[in-house]
């Protein structure tokens, strides 16, 4: 089972990097969805298999659709001058060594930390939707206010001024 | 039954982030700025699922459903306003946005 946790966790780390580092948007996307799809792995191993449903259909499905619409949209294909001189390594090579040799020394400290040990089983999503409608109403009920105001403003930033074919017919 | 150490999970969720935070500082384009937060998001989402199952509570899960919620509201929010400053601007440079009042 551990052996699965570091497979996927390996393939979440490389295609991020990929993801943030790549020229074109649209291979960023799709390498990004390959993260999530790795992550979603990783919850499933950590027994919410509700979660990486959830992950699954909302994140890579809904979420990075909607990304990949605006990127198709907007036909993003060049370059930043800007950019391309950050990825020259003269710029990040010495800070990159100084804060791999933090990581290295935040590893050896972990390392010599005592593990706690709780019994673990898996959380059902039925335990999830009793506590989700009991103790959490208030917070489903902000959430559902936050989702309302968010289409709103969606819907009234993402209407464009309608075009006048000809001066005659705008509207005083 | 999976017995990797609680802080290799958190360690994992914890460079997730600081990928996500390097993707924020170092881009310039907004849409691998958005990108950047998502990935900022979910590794913090991860964090609430790990301590879910350290602690064998539900409650971490909860979190991560209103995560989700506050996400999908986030990136449809920023995804208008990335094309409304494309048609403004007909660029995707932040560098090159720093008007704020049109004339």
């Amino acid at each position: 089972m551990e052996v699965f946790f570091y497979i996927a966790a390996v393939i979440a780390i490389i295609s991020t990097i990929m993801a943030i580092s790549g020229r074109n948007a649209i291979h960023s996307l799709l390498f990004l969805i390959l993260s999530l799809l790795a992550i979603s792995v990783v919850f499933y191993l950590l027994d919410a298999p509700f979660i990486a449903a959830l992950e699954v259909i909302i994140y890579a499905g809904a979420i990075m659709v909607l990304f990949i619409f605006v990127t198709m949209m907007l036909n993003i294909g060049l370059e930043e001058k800007q950019e391309k001189s950050w990825i020259n390594p003269r710029m990040w090579i010495i800070p990159s060594i100084l804060a791999s040799i933090l990581l290295v020394d935040l590893l050896l400290a972990l390392k010599n930390m005592p593990t706690v040990v709780v019994g673990k089983q898996v959380i059902l999503p039925k335990q999830v939707g009793i506590s989700l409608f009991s103790t959490y109403l208030l917070a489903v009920e902000i959430a559902a206010i936050l989702l309302m105001a968010g289409v709103i403003g969606a819907y009234h930033l993402g209407s464009q001024k309608k075009k006048v074919l000809h001066r005659f017919l705008e509207k005083k | 039954m999976l017995s990797v150490p609680v802080e290799t999970q958190i360690l994992f969720a914890g460079i997730l982030f600081f990928l996500g935070m390097i993707g924020l500082l170092v881009r310039r384009n907004l849409v691998f700025m958005l990108m950047s937060i998502e990935i900022m998001f979910n590794s913090a989402g991860l964090v609430f699922i790990i301590a879910a199952r350290h602690w064998n509570q539900p409650d971490g899960q909860v979190m991560f459903i209103f995560i989700l919620s506050v996400t999908a509201v986030e990136v449809a929010i920023g995804l208008a306003l990335i094309l409304q400053v494309y048609h403004h601007f007909k660029t995707l440079d932040v560098d090159a946005i720093h008007k704020l009042k049109d004339e």
